[in-house]
């Protein structure tokens, strides 16, 4: 049997509205009270609990013998807003990176899933040889595959080919990517009840409607949390591609260190990819729990 | 004597070596409805989705008005078109309002314009006194509400033959009741209908004819009196009587 009931969804939720006629009861108007005071005694708590960690955790760090070095090596300021400039620069590479990426990675990563989730006979081989490419690349260390293409096709010395190890790390990103989020669409795809499918067919449509009016929609608004975090993890692992020398954020940040040994441009470098994938992360988690609620206020498994 | 709009000639369906229809011969005519009943199992939703070609049968013949439906070259999606069929659950598309639900079909299959499609919809939600839920979205309807929305938008395509499957059994005893007079006043329109439920009570109301299935045999059939009120078969009477203890007659 359906819960229809909806239990707990109104916890906290605004009283209804009756017109104006209304006035909270005696009982009501303490009960806000007391709930109040306890939320300001919530805070209170954990303001006092935060400051006393992150408090001891400071003094530790800055009374510690080696403080100063530390400083001075990862830390010098001055040292790290002159070299930002370059880093940002580099960091451009990064974002232009993730872009053409990304969107390759979309395109083939939704290809590859609907192949691989489509019954037509006529696809058979296909549907093999992706599911062949998505069991390799999601088991072979990125890095590897970065240099195996970085390195490896220029050494084969095919004319036509491109040497440059900005394009050939780029389609090293894109291979691995792919065949993470074609799982991770596929898996989407998957969880749509058959019977939605079934309804679809049952109302006329043909398969190809149904995909792109019933079941694509649906697959897609599963998935968009987890290909958000993909992202994330898209960005910060295009500065893998620095090993082949693409000057990005990363190998902007090893040129500076290499020439001066202070780390502080490397802390620098850090810092930009947090600004991004930060706010990037909270909004995917802010996401996730909406959906997550509104699957529990449905009340249905 | 016209052309019946269902006729079963001897269809057989089994899945791998569980046979779960044999032998399945009747007939629909225009305006009448013809109720399955059986115990779970007994092939009633196979039987309805062999009409609607989800399923393909292994043998015997479907014929929907005079044409044969289940022959090789047949093409699937356009027999869908003159059939309405709607579940037993999980019918309405979650992410779409009820109205984006009714013209999904009419606007993308049947061509119509989406001005016209809109304009029959609420049409058909006013007249099942459903006009004011044309904007929500599935989830916050209530479960007989979401039945009636899944016949209404069966029913904005102009089916030839409604094919409802235990429309009532995932629903609260109090919902059933609304669903099951929107079915009844279809009935009384001329809609030509084949059913499976477990609502013996409603069988009796709104049946031209009543087949009990079981083991994917059709063992008796005839008008709801003869087979609810006076049935031959000791199987037949033993599962009315269960129906009947289980509270649903
Ligand atoms: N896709 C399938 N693959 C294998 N077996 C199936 C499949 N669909 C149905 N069956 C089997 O066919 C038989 C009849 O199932 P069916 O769903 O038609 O029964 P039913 O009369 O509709 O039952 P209920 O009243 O529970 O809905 C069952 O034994 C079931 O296990
Ligand atoms: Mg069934």
């Amino acid at each position: 049997m359906k819960d229809k009931s909806g239990r707990g969804s109104n916890n906290g939720a605004t009283p209804y509205d009756f017109g104006g006629e209304w006035t909270p009861s005696e009982l009501e108007i303490a009960r806000r009270l007391a709930r109040k005071k306890k939320n300001q005694r919530s805070a209170l708590i954990a303001a006092l609990s935060s400051f006393l960690v992150l408090g001891t955790l400071v003094l530790v760090i800055v009374t510690s013998p080696g403080w100063e070095t530390l400083r001075n090596t990862f830390f010098k300021w001055a040292y790290g807003v002159e070299v930002l400039p370059k880093i940002i620069l580099g960091f451009g590479t990064n974002a232009m990176l993730t872009v053409i990426a990304g969107t390759s990675v979309a395109l083939i990563g939704l290809a590859i899933a609907l192949l691989r989730t489509s019954r037509s006979p006529a696809l058979t081989p296909f549907r093999f040889l992706a599911t062949v490419y998505v069991d390799v690349f999601r088991g072979i260390p990125m890095l590897l595959v970065i240099l195996l293409v970085g390195f490896g096709i220029p050494a084969l010395q095919i004319k036509g080919l491109t040497n440059n190890v900005l394009v050939l790390g780029t389609i090293a990103v894109i291979i691995t990517y792919s065949a993470y989020v074609a799982e991770v669409i596929r898996s989407g795809i998957l969880t749509v009840h058959p019977s939605q499918r079934a309804a679809a067919r049952s109302l006329g449509l043909s398969n190809a409607q149904t995909l792109r009016h019933v079941v694509m929609p649906q697959a897609i608004k599963r998935v968009t949390p987890p290909l958000l975090n993909d992202l994330v993890a898209l960005i910060k692992d295009t500065g893998l591609v620095s090993i082949l020398g693409v000057t990005d954020a990363v190998r902007a940040a090893q040129i500076q260190t290499a020439k001066t040994f202070n780390y502080t441009p490397y802390v620098m470098a850090a810092i930009i990819f947090l600004l991004v994938t930060i706010p990037l992360t909270r909004f995917t988690d802010r996401m996730l729990r909406n959906s997550l609620e509104k699957q529990n206020a449905q009340g249905q498994a | 004597m016209s052309t019946p709009v269902l006729r079963l000639e001897k269809v057989r369906k089994s899945f791998g070596k569980e046979i779960v229809l044999e032998d399945i011969t009747f007939t629909v005519p225009e305006h009448t409805a013809t109720v399955f009943i059986g115990a779970s199992g007994s092939g009633k939703s196979t039987l309805l989705r062999c009409v609607n070609l989800l399923d393909q049968i292994d043998d015997g013949q479907i014929l929907l008005d005079g044409s044969d439906i289940s022959a090789a070259e047949v093409n699937p999606d356009e027999v869908r078109k003159k059939l309405g069929m709607v579940f037993q659950s999980f019918n309405l598309f979650p992410h779409m309002t009820v109205l984006e639900n009714i013209i999904l079909a009419p606007t993308k299959v049947q061509g119509v314009s989406k001005e016209v499609a809109i304009e029959e919809a609420k049409d058909l939600l006013a007249k099942f006194g459903l006009k004011d839920k044309a904007q929500q979205y599935p989830d916050r309807l209530s479960g007989g509400q979401q039945q009636r929305v899944a016949i209404i938008r069966s029913l904005a395509r102009h089916p030839r033959l409604l094919l409802l499957d235990e429309v009532t059994s995932a629903l609260d005893p109090v919902l059933v009741n609304e669903v099951l007079s929107t079915v009844k006043d279809l009935k009384e329109e001329g809609m030509t209908m084949v059913l499976a439920t477990h609502e013996m009570g409603f069988a009796k109301q709104v049946a031209d004819e009543v087949c009990y299935l079981q083991n994917g045999r059709i063992l008796e059939w005839g008008t709801p009196q003869q087979i609810l009120e006076n049935p031959q078969l000791d199987d037949t009477k033993e599962f009315l009587r269960r129906v009947h203890d289980a509270g649903r007659l």
